[in-house]
């Protein structure tokens, strides 16, 4: 039963890690967006676009983190080995 | 998991039919997709008012996105585009009625609607450029050309994962949420969720119309 405690914490830290490094990523983008609206607020539109995109593409890392702990929680695939193993 | 109650889901209990809840909700956003386009086109007026007002709002908001995008070549796939964006919208939005399920938080409605953007940009390239169409995958340097082509390859198939998994992602991961909070809290607390829910749902429509838009746009234009 000692693995399904570490598939808990692979998934806790896992996501942890994954939106760590989003996070900083996408306050990078935000930031540049920011100071580029402030200097030129007529480009707003097409910098709103863009970052959007910039966004979305460092958005799907944490999502990638995000359906890897779904599969470590609700679909692992090792599941019904380890209970076979557990109960001889 | 979060829905208590879905209404499909009992019809087809009474129906004794086995379709997955993702199906029978497409088949509903459909119908309701349908019966809105005919609502909204059934007497076009001039002078727009009520449904066809808000259609016409919808529509050419997509139209300037797709001329922004893809310059006007981009005209003659409008109504892929069009197609996607309202789909994806209103099945993203249908997930925040209570008793709806959102056919995109399942895999399954993501991956069919990113092989179909997959397929036609390779479609429209080859119908752009014939036989050329595989200087798109060589890069500029002839000598470099097999490590370039498998390096493509592996991007492109890279596209209808990245697609799906993050329209999926998204959807699934509000529902997750949203299931978390209600077992927490199950007042209140979900409702600014549930708003941030709306601008996800706008977003990801946004981000997968537009990524369709820039693949489309990619295969349309010469290779460097």
């Amino acid at each position: 039963m000692e693995f399904f405690a570490w598939c808990m914490i692979a998934a806790g830290i896992g996501m942890g890690l994954g939106s760590f490094g989003t996070g900083i990523g996408q306050g990078l983008a935000i930031k540049s967006a920011v100071e580029g609206v402030a200097r030129n607020p007529g480009a707003s539109g097409k910098i709103l676009t863009t970052m959007m995109i910039g966004l979305a593409m460092v958005e799907s890392l944490a999502i990638y983190v995000f359906v890897v702990a779904m599969i470590i929680l609700f679909a692992n695939p090792f599941t019904e080995k380890v209970m076979e193993l557990a109960t001889r | 998991m979060t829905h208590p109650f879905l209404f499909l889901q009992w019809l087809e209990g009474q129906l004794n039919m086995h379709v997955g809840n993702h199906v029978t909700y497409t088949w509903f956003v459909m119908l309701l997709l349908i019966v809105v386009a005919f609502v909204a086109a059934r007497a076009v007026k001039m002078v727009p008012a009520g449904w066809q007002n808000l259609m016409e709002v919808v529509v050419s908001g997509i139209e300037n996105l797709i001329e922004d995008t893809m310059g006007p070549r981009g005209k003659a796939y409008f109504p892929l585009l069009a197609t996607f964006a309202l789909f994806i919208l209103v099945s993203n939005l249908v997930g925040l009625i209570p008793g709806f399920y959102p056919p995109t938080a399942n895999l399954n409605t993501n991956v069919a609607l990113a092989l179909t953007v997959f397929a036609m940009t390779h479609i429209v390239g080859v119908k752009e450029h014939g036989f050329k169409y595989l200087k798109h995958f060589m890069g500029p340097i002839a000598a470099l050309a097999p490590l370039i082509f498998i390096i493509e390859i592996i991007g492109h198939l890279a596209r209808p994962l990245s697609l799906s998994l993050r329209l999926f992602g998204n959807m699934y991961g509000h529902e997750i949420v949203l299931m978390i909070f209600m077992l927490l809290v199950p007042f209140l607390l979900p409702v600014p969720m549930m708003l941030m829910g709306v601008l996800v749902a706008l977003i990801q429509t946004f981000v997968f119309t537009l990524l369709a838009m820039i693949y489309i746009a990619g295969a349309l234009e010469e290779a460097h």
